[in-house]
């Protein structure tokens, strides 16, 4: 099972985590219109490789964090607070 | 060379100790120009071909498959199919595809091995009774057959279910829709790939699309990689029928959609003799069970919840799936699983598949069937086809246009039909 490494309990297995999907998406303006309120709430990259997604360590502490993995190897090759800015993608 | 199947011709061709028959379909080198080229060649993909040039009569139309045909979700599925949607608009659809498997076998002149042997939903609760009682009363008046069932009707069925006092999961009742049941994947995507090639489609396998060719924002061909030369093939029209990778592609037009992909496993247990009657469903417990006609339990699951493009499936949802076969089908615990695999699956946030045009000219879609694509491959194929040759989206498809995000208008068929996402 893929392990990932809570910050605050160390590395645990997947199923003690909920993914919470692509993380570090800005909210737009409440007044824009349709078309770009739709691109927020549904449009998603969806890549094949590197992809920044949120977690949250549900089945242990409850705290939400950021981890960038690949979708295909399920590498995991960084974890950073959710408030944090990712690391730069290559 | 003997093209068609028949008793009479297998009996006439044993002379010959089998030797003359034809291969079922040509397959292709790439030529340079089509008017369509379809963009996979699973299920809906083959079926979008065959519909083209018998609808249409849109004959000039190339199936590019990056590995052999059906080898994707196709032959990665459980074979289900069904039409025991909720809302109107999927009811139409799904049953429509139905409609066509019904005499699909007849009409491709090839053994689909349709079997409706119905899919059973099961109750586990008085919720579960009452959100069922809404879905099959719904299914009825959208003209689809569907029947609750008590208790005892549920166990005469399906015997080998666990009804006993002592289960974890008492089993209340549930429905059935009679005419649901399975039919063979390959034979599916053969025998529209052998009535396809019949009427003049290309169908190129080992030939992967890279990306597109665009003249002012609009979509004039694609790039392939063949036998590791890279080449140009020009087309008036493209369709996308990828599935999983719908995005990968999409992207590669500067289009972003509203799909995740995720990997969606089953598993087969080694075979044995008959003992499943029925497509058994327990929402409660997200598993599915049937057996195949060579004996094998054929169990599917949920999806494994987190992005991905990796066709493996994750050791905990299997556990569950395992688990939940031992509670409900105590009799099959000590059979061993033969195989494991994941497809990877388009999901989308209604659960509702997206089909026709896209915001980029030329360029168009099939996809967002989700856990459920091989049920909808007749409809599929009929409705890509028809926007295809028409420019218009198909009655039956107008409503799952991608517009449906930015006016809102979903078809939200995860909350309402319960399927197990």
């Amino acid at each position: 099972m893929m392990q990932l490494r809570c910050p605050w309990c160390g590395e645990r297995p997947q199923n003690e985590f909920d993914c919470g999907g692509t993380t570090g998406i800005a909210r737009p303006p409440l007044d824009c219109d349709d078309a770009t309120w739709a691109q927020y709430l549904f449009f998603r990259a969806n890549p094949k490789g590197a992809h920044a997604e949120r977690w949250r360590h549900t089945f242990g502490c409850g705290q939400w964090f950021n981890v960038r993995r690949d979708t295909v190897t399920h590498r995991v090759t960084a974890v950073y607070g959710i408030a944090e800015a990712g690391p730069q993608v290559d | 060379m003997r093209a068609r199947y028949s008793a009479w011709n297998l009996l006439a061709a044993a002379r010959g100790g089998q030797r003359d028959w034809a291969p079922a379909w040509r397959d292709a080198e790439p030529g340079t120009r089509y008017d369509v080229v379809i963009v996979g060649g699973g299920g809906h993909g083959l079926a979008t071909a065959y519909y083209l040039a018998k609808n249409h009569g849109v004959t000039d139309v190339a199936v590019l498959e990056a590995g052999w045909i059906g080898g994707g979700n196709t032959g990665r599925n459980t074979t289900i199919v069904r039409s025991n949607y909720l809302y109107p608009e999927s009811a139409r659809l799904y049953d429509f595809s139905l409609r066509q498997y019904e005499q699909l076998g007849r009409e491709l002149n090839f053994n689909i091995m349709l079997s409706q042997r119905g899919v059973l939903t099961l109750a586990h609760s008085r919720h579960d009774l009452d959100a069922q009682s809404r879905w099959a009363n719904a299914m009825r008046c959208n003209g689809i057959d569907a029947e609750l069932l008590d208790a005892r009707e549920v166990q005469t069925l399906e015997p080998r279910l666990n009804t006993g006092p002592q289960a974890r999961y008492p089993i209340l009742g549930g429905f059935i829709q009679r005419r649901g049941g399975s039919a063979r994947h390959d034979a599916v995507a053969w025998g529209y790939a052998r009535a396809a090639s019949a009427l003049g489609v290309d169908i190129v396998q080992n030939c992967a699309v890279t990306g597109f060719l665009q003249t002012q924002g609009r979509v004039t061909g694609v790039t392939v990689s063949q036998r590791g030369q890279e080449r140009r093939i020009q087309a008036d029209k493209v369709a996308l029928a990828v599935a999983g990778h719908t995005s990968v592609l999409a992207a590669q037009a500067g289009l972003r959609l509203p799909v995740t992909s995720y990997a969606l496993q089953a598993m087969v247990t080694e075979p044995v003799k008959p003992v499943l009657n029925t497509v058994t469903l327990s929402p409660a417990l997200g598993t599915y069970w049937s057996q195949s006609d060579k004996g094998e339990v054929v169990i599917g699951g949920a999806l494994d919840h987190f992005p991905s493009y990796a066709q493996r499936g994750s050791f905990d949802v299997m556990q569950q799936v395992v688990a939940a076969t031992c509670e409900m089908l105590p009799s099959l615990g000590r059979l061993r699983l033969l195989r494991q695999w994941a497809g990877i699956v388009d999901v989308v946030h209604d659960s509702s598949p997206i089909i026709g045009a896209t915001p980029v000219p030329g360029l168009y879609l099939n996809c967002g069937w989700g856990t459920g694509g091989f049920k909808a491959i007749p409809v599929g194929g009929w409705t890509l086809a028809y926007a295809l040759a028409t420019g218009h989206a198909h009655e039956l498809a107008a409503p799952f246009g991608l517009d449906r995000f930015i006016t809102g208008r979903l078809i939200d068929e995860a909350g309402a039909a319960g399927i197990a996402h």
